[in-house]
This record gives C-alpha cells, structure tokens and sequence, in this order.
C-alpha cells in the first residue's frame, strides 16, 4: 500500500494505526471482540457492517474516547491503549468527526474552529481565529463565519465539525458516519469535503453507511460483524465478491434497501 | 387563495371571540365581589384601620426605605459569595478521583444538611451560635453572621441548580471537546459550564427572588433592617400598616426580577427550540 509518505514527526512510518486483538465490554456485552486491523499512511479505511456490530466502538477506541480493555492500540508504533497513559496529548493528534456533529452550540462557527488551536496548543486568539477563518474559507463556509451552529444547515455544521477537527492538524481522522444525520441532498457535500482530504493524503478511518462512498475512496474496507472484523479486502472485492455468507447478506440487504 | 377567511380562520375567530367574552364576564364577577363583600364583612373596619392607615403609612415609610437599604447590602454582598461557593460546591460532587473523595462527600453531606434546616433555624443557631464562641467585638456582628447564614443556605441549593445544569450539557459535548485534546478542566471551563449556565439562568433568578425576601430573616437576630423596623413601628404606632408598606417596598424590588426571571426562561425556550442536543 502507499506507505511511503514521511509522517510529520519524521520517523517514517508505513503504519500508522495499528490494533492488536483489541477487546471491549459494555457491561457484560462484547463490543469489539479482538479487532486486528492496520491502517497504513495516507490509507482510507472504511468500516462497515450493521448497526451494533461495533464500528462506532472501535473509532472511540482508536482515540481513547473509550478506553480499551484489553490488546493494543499503536501510533505510529507506540501503544496508546496503556492503561494510566495521559490521553490528551494522543488525542490532540487524532480528529474525530462525529454523527451528531456536537458543535458547541454557545460559540461561533469560527470559535468552534478556533478552539481548540486556542486551548489546547495554546495559540494566540487573534491567529488563531485568522487561520480558523483560513479553514472555513477552504471548506467553502466562509460567509458563515460569524453565525452559529444552530443557524446552518446540516450539511453547513458537519463541514464546520470537520474544520473543527482539521484546524489541530490531526495525523489521522476518525469520521464516524458523518452523514448518517443529514437530509440526502445535504450529504453531498460533506463527502466532498472527505474526497478533498483523501486527495491530500489524510490517513482516514471511517465508520459508514454509505457504500457507494465507500466503495469509491476506500483503500481496503472491512466488515465488522459482532465486534469482529469478519472480512477485509480492496473494495472491488469486498464489494464484487465478498468470501463471507455474512458480508453477501449485509451487502444483500443494503442493495434490497435501495443504499448500493 | 381568495380573500375570503378559510374555515378554520371562521372557527378560530368565534372562538376567540366566546373566550374573550368569558374572561370578561368572569373578571367583573370576580371584581365586584371582592368590591363588594369585603368591605361588607363584619372586621373590615377594623381591618382598614389596622392595616391601610394612610398616615401611619406616610410616617413610617421613609424610615422603612432606609432600613430596606440595608437589606439590599445584604443582598449585594451574599449574591456573588453565594455563586462562588455553590460553583465551587457543584463542581467538588463532580470530581472524579479517588484522591478527592473526601471533598466530594464534604460537598454531599453539606448540600443535604443544609437544604435539610429551615433557614429561620440556620440564622438562629449560626446567628446566635458563632458569635457566643467569644469572638472579638468587630465579628460579632450579627449581619456578618446572618450573612454567612444565607450564603451557606443558599449555596446549597443553587450548588444543586448548578450540578443540574452541568448534567443537562450532554455527554457528546464532552466527546467533543475531549476528542479536540482538552484537558477535562479545560473541557468544563471552555464547552460545560458556559452551556450549563446558560441552561439555569431562569432558576437562578428565582432563587435570587427568594434570597431577596429570605434578607429579611437576618432581623431575627438583631440588625435592624426593614422587617425589624416594620416591626417597631407597629409597636409604635399600634397598627399594622408599616408591614404592608414594607411588603409594597419588597415588591417594588422583587416584582422586576421575577418579570425578567420569565423573560429569561421564554428566551431560552425559543433558543433551546432550536437547538436540541449540540
């Protein structure tokens, strides 16, 4: 795969993301059942599945928004699923773009970009503000800076969530079916926004129901099916010719419901 | 569409019109018996003379407005001690680590005895209590004490409004702010706490509404404030007029704050009507 783009902290890489028989419980119920999954840079990798079968789980696990049970969860070569380590500093590193978006509804469109730059890399307001404005303007939302989230549109608040994330300059990005909340002609847009990141080369794992989607800017997809990944592959083939009577059902199912 | 009303424009107009007559009708019925009986009853000379004298009202006002001024210091010292201490109390039940658990129960079992005493008993037992542990002269002022009595009393119910309110920001704020790196205090100063206080200023009002008039329970213990006043007067003149002219001096200050305490929460209606979960 292409992994031979030199990661910004110059140790050059080839993986990224690595999960090693990552396990999580919610109770007595198993989530993610020993997730094995590599994620190369500058790779997109889609995770799809059902509803419950813990592609969502597996996102908050890569950045420690649930901590991880048991196994391992590796940047750039470093465990970062060490129970005691200091998530912060990791997370600051990763961008996560959720399903609800959860803008700040108290801030600005520019605030909402600007701080996280402002509190947690502790960059002056004033440049932080111009380069959130910078931001906004290259996602095409520049005539919205000054309102808020509640004023925009769907589509409009999703592409301020992925400023929001973009403007920490994240090695990865997390998307968590970012277009599962909008009205379908709004999701155009926001996958707009996905293709222009993947064409600048952002590492990118991404929960969705959309498989066109995924089928088009995949690297590898794999599918996730009661916390394990069941099957994995080019999304030519997954797609064409999946190996697993599980996948051929789910895949059978979305084209029934008219989604492929 | 024509100029011509649509039926249910025609339904609604009747309606509006049968129910204006209703509360019409029901307004003069009302009124003319209140007009009309009270002054029939058997006590209400008396109760004319003992409590709507116009010219004790006339004498004894002044002073009852000048007394009120000190009741309004109370209020304006206790107000921000208040905020602070509760705000400090809410955020201490937040806490998470095992280090700090002491202060989290330290902040439970204050919430639950003193939301759980009268605060007539509190400025008598703080009120008559510290002082008689033999402090020098200058801090055995009752109005330092029935200060701190309200403070405390009121800290904890609005420690309680605030800890609803920083529970009412949902838990995909948090993710979020989180995610972006935030440190968990940075995440409550910067994403939870502005939402939240957004979230309580229509009960913080009215707690304030009731801190307006609970001022007054500090005379119990000595200073001699509007209720106290109100209550030398009575005796000076024999008649009851100077409660009522001191009752008319408290509406005049709590009357504004509960119209803008419900101006506050409509506001926040319509913007929350916008805004479900962030």
């Amino acid at each position: 795969m292409s992994g031979d783009r030199t990661s910004s902290d110059g140790a050059s890489s080839p993986l990224k993301v690595q999960l090693r028989a990552v396990y999580k419980a919610f109770g007595g119920t198993t989530v993610l059942d020993g997730i094995d999954l590599d994620v190369a840079e500058g790779n997109v990798i889609t995770l799809i599945g059902a509803s419950g079968s813990g592609k969502s789980t597996l996102l908050r696990c890569v950045n420690l928004l649930e901590p991880v049970d048991d196994g391992e969860v590796l940047l750039d070569g470093v465990d970062i699923a060490e129970p005691g380590l200091d998530p912060d500093p990791v997370r600051r590193r990763i961008g996560m773009v959720f399903q609800s978006f959860n803008l700040f509804p108290h801030m600005s469109v520019t605030d909402n970009v600007a701080v996280g730059p402002r509190k947690v890399l502790g960059v002056p307001k004033q440049v932080a503000r111009s380069n959130a404005v910078t931001m906004l303007t290259r996602l095409g939302l520049a005539a919205r800076a000054d309102a808020y989230p509640d004023q925009l549109s769907g589509g409009q608040q999703q592409r301020v969530a992925i400023a929001r994330s973009l403007a920490m300059n994240p090695e990865v990005m997390l998307l968590d079916e970012i277009t599962s909340a909008l009205d379908p002609e709004l999701v155009g847009e926001v996958l707009d926004v996905v293709r222009g990141l993947k064409q600048d080369g952002m590492t990118m794992l991404i929960a969705t129901h959309e498989m066109a989607f995924a089928r088009e800017i995949s690297d590898r997809v794999c599918f996730l099916h009661q916390g394990r990944i069941l099957e994995e592959g080019p999304p030519a083939q997954i797609f064409e010719a999946p190996n697993e009577a599980r996948t051929q059902e789910f895949l059978q199912r979305v084209i029934d419901a008219g989604r492929l | 569409m024509t100029d011509r009303p649509t039926r249910r424009e025609l339904y609604e107009r009747a309606r509006r019109r049968r129910s204006n007559v209703v509360a019409t009708v029901s307004t003069i019925v009302v009124v003319t018996a209140l007009v009309v009986l009270i002054p029939r009853s058997p006590g209400w000379g008396r109760v004319r003379q003992a409590f709507f004298d116009g010219d004790v009202f006339r004498e004894s006002f002044p002073g009852l407005l000048q007394a009120f001024w000190l009741d309004v210091q109370i209020l304006l010292w206790s107000t921000p001690l208040i905020l602070v201490v509760s705000l400090v109390v809410a955020l201490a039940r937040n806490t998470r680590s095992a280090a700090l658990f002491p202060l989290r129960a330290a902040a439970v079992i204050y919430t639950d005895v003193l939301r759980g005493i009268p605060v007539i008993l509190l400025v008598f037992l703080i009120g008559f209590g510290v002082p008689a542990l033999g402090l020098s002269r200058e801090w055995a002022n009752p109005l330092i004490w029935g200060t701190v009595t309200l403070v405390l009393s009121y800290s904890a119910y609005t420690a309680e409004i605030i800890r609803a309110g920083i529970e009412s920001v949902h838990e995909s704020q948090r993710a979020a702010a989180r995610s972006l790196g935030m440190t968990s205090r940075q995440t409550m100063t910067t994403v939870v706490l502005p939402q939240a206080f957004r979230n309580i200023v229509p009960p913080l009002m009215n707690t304030f509404v009731s801190l307006q008039k609970d001022v007054a329970l500090v005379s119990l213990i000595g200073p001699v404030e509007i209720l106290r006043q109100a209550g030398i007067d009575k005796a000076k003149y024999a008649n009851f007029t100077p409660y009522v002219a001191a009752s008319i001096i408290f509406l005049a200050l709590t009357i504004p704050f509960t119209r803008l305490a419900d101006w506050a929460l409509a506001r926040q209606r319509r913007r929350t009507g916008a805004t479900t979960i962030g």
